[in-house]
């Protein structure tokens, strides 16, 4: 009995190991044997790969190129509007108002995002008042800029000031619509 | 014969040399009772009659015909430019002097005493090849004296100069003061597009350009010799002070950064003040005449802008900011002190220092328009001089302080204007395309 017991166990321990001993063989013959054609079927998986990669790549780029060129359009615009948007001042007045300051603020960004960037901040008068006090009145405008972004961190050696006076008008108009117009700082990108 | 010019000019005249005879000297009486023609300080002063004949041909060619007619004509218009002369029309003439002569027993003085007459100018003139020859004579009617007698040589192209002279002498004898007939006027002109400086005769005759800058350029200022111009231009591509001497090509140029703009010259010194912008703020400086700063002389936040001095050099005016609005301040250049000089109104600028030193000829800015005004060193007798007559702007004194050049809107675009130092005899100096700004009258002797 004892001896027909320990036969069991023994049979118990060998089949699995059998099992165990086929099942790795059947493994290895599976993972061994085809290799010729799963060569070939994965040349073909490579280049339909290849192609779907040329063409996401393509796609990449292209998408890269139209953020680029985003970038680029904006970062244009960006310093269009720098140049173009003018701060306005008040009759015989030097001083920042609220909406100068903000416009201001958005142009010392772009000028911290430009770091090789040099401007000339203009300052312009209306023709009421005389010549030569318009001239240092220019220079006032000119220097509230310069003073504004100085305090915003920007280097002083990158913002130079030239003062037009009455010379330069946008609008020789004699009326208030012009002549607020012309109170202006004006900017350019040396 | 003596080959000099008769003036009191102190520097030598090399282009023009004019033969000046005196053939008669005023007489002492009348050199003692000068001040009983003209009383320059009287703004109500009753302007004298006086005739100025054609010229007797003394030479009978047709080209002194011509030119006699001219020369009466040329002496009528400059001393009527002086504002103390009421030139009496030739239609009333009684006498014909080129039939009865010209000289003073040759004259019967009621033919011209009758018309209200009280001065008379006869001249004669001959011409021979391109030379020509004047004598003329200034006469008291009433009193049937010759006042003056000059004889003059020179180039056909000398007679506007050698009137000029005889009108020099005619208002020395009647006022004790120079005349302004060999000052200049320094303005702006945008006759070729562009803002330039030119300078012409204090009468607006033959006005020439100084700058070529094809950019901008303003504030002409004298030195106190006629010698050298400062001026602003943007020709180096922003405002800077150029100081020219208009003889020889050379000068300095002030570019620092900012501004460096409004010069004026220190009577009797080769030193200017100018306000510059390169410590961030508009102040004054004094510098030399080769550019270089001698010191600052406005210590305020704010603009501080458009000296001008005193005859004597002690004193500046100009215009600050420091109290809000742009008003004139004096400062006394030894004791380092400045005081206010106008309260009324929001905006009085440009300064101009008289020079006979108790007055401030400036503009100020009212209900719109820009006037000049007048007013006492001292801040008392504030006088407007124009009014209702578009903007009026940049007085400046003629050399003697007879009269004032500005400029004004008056006729649509700004032109030079001049008028007597009391506002009256307004007119317009000369014509030009462009507009004319900026006018500075030249110290009393420029020699061209």
């Amino acid at each position: 009995m004892k001896k027909k017991l320990l036969k069991s166990v023994a049979l118990l321990l060998v089949i699995p190991g059998l099992f165990l001993l086929f099942s790795c063989a059947e493994t290895e013959v599976q993972s061994t044997t085809p290799d010729a054609p799963k060569a070939q079927a994965s040349e073909e998986a490579e280049e339909a790969g290849k192609a779907v990669a040329d063409e996401e790549a393509a796609r990449e780029a292209a998408q890269r190129a139209i953020e680029e060129e985003a970038i680029r359009k904006e970062q244009e615009s960006a310093r269009n509007m720098f140049i173009s948007e003018d701060v306005y001042f008040d009759y015989d007045d030097s001083s920042l108002k609220s909406e100068a300051q903000s416009l201001l603020q958005r142009k010392g960004v772009w000028l911290r995002n430009n770091q090789e960037a040099s401007i000339v901040i203009e300052g312009h008068c209306d023709e009421r008042g005389t010549t030569e006090y318009n001239l240092a009145l220019g220079d006032r405008r000119a220097n509230s800029v310069k003073s504004f972004f100085v305090d915003m961190g920007i280097a002083a050696s990158r913002l130079s000031t030239i003062s037009y006076g009455e010379e330069m008008p946008v609008d020789t108009g004699s009326n208030a619509d012009a002549w607020a117009k012309n109170r202006r700082a004006h900017f350019s990108i040396k | 014969m003596r080959k000099l010019i008769h003036t009191n000019q102190n520097h030598p005249v090399s282009i023009l040399i004019l033969a000046v005879f005196l053939f008669s000297f005023i007489f002492p009486a009348y050199a003692e009772a000068k001040y009983d023609y003209i009383d320059i300080t009287n703004p109500f002063i009753k302007k004298i009659p006086i005739a100025v004949p054609s010229f007797k041909e003394m030479a009978d060619n047709s080209e002194a015909l011509k030119k006699a007619g001219e020369a009466a004509e040329l002496l009528s218009e400059t001393l009527d430019f002086t504002g103390y002369f009421k030139i009496i029309d030739k239609g009333a003439f009684l006498a014909n002097l080129k039939k009865a002569g010209i000289s003073e027993a040759q004259i019967n003085f009621r033919d011209w005493t009758t018309i209200g007459a009280e001065l008379l100018v006869t001249g004669g003139i001959s011409i021979t090849g391109d030379r020509v020859k004047m004598e003329i004579c200034l006469f008291d009617t009433f009193k049937a004296k010759r006042l003056i007698g000059k004889k003059y040589t020179g180039g056909i192209s000398d007679q506007r100069r050698m009137i000029r002279r005889f009108c020099n002498e005619v208002i020395y004898l009647l006022t004790g003061s120079h005349g302004i007939f060999d000052s200049k006027i320094a303005f702006v002109s945008t006759s070729t597009g562009k803002k330039e400086i030119y300078i012409c005769d204090f009468d607006g005759y033959s006005p020439r350009r100084i700058t070529q800058s094809n950019s901008i350029s303003l504030s002409p200022a004298w030195s106190s010799d006629g010698i050298w111009l400062a001026y602003t231009s943007y020709s180096r591509g922003k405002p800077d002070l150029f100081i020219k001497n208009l003889k020889e090509k050379r000068g300095a140029v002030v570019a620092k950064p900012g501004i460096n703009i409004t010069p004026a010259w220190v009577p009797g010194k080769f030193a200017l003040a100018a306000t510059l912008s390169f410590s961030g703020d508009p102040e004054i400086y004094m510098l030399t005449g080769t550019g270089k700063i001698i010191k600052r002389l406005t210590r305020r936040w704010g603009i501080d802008v458009s000296p001008s001095f005193s005859p004597d050099g002690r004193k500046m005016v100009f215009v600050s900011k420091r109290s809000g609005t742009p008003q004139l301040y004096i400062l006394d250049l030894n004791s380092d002190r400045t005081e206010r000089l106008t309260y009324q109104g929001k905006y009085n600028t440009t300064p101009s220092w008289s020079p006979r030193g108790d007055k401030i000829a400036y503009s100020a800015l009212e209900n719109g328009n820009f006037n000049i005004y007048v007013i006492g060193t001292d801040g008392e007798n504030l006088t407007p001089l124009t009014h209702n007559a578009g903007d009026n702007e940049s007085p400046t004194w003629s050399p003697d302080g007879s009269l004032i050049a500005f400029s004004s809107t008056r006729g649509g675009v700004s032109r030079i204007y001049v008028m007597t130092s009391y506002g009256t005899e307004q007119r317009r100096l000369l014509s030009m395309p462009g507009e004319q700004t900026n006018p500075k009258w030249s110290p009393k002797n420029i020699a061209n």
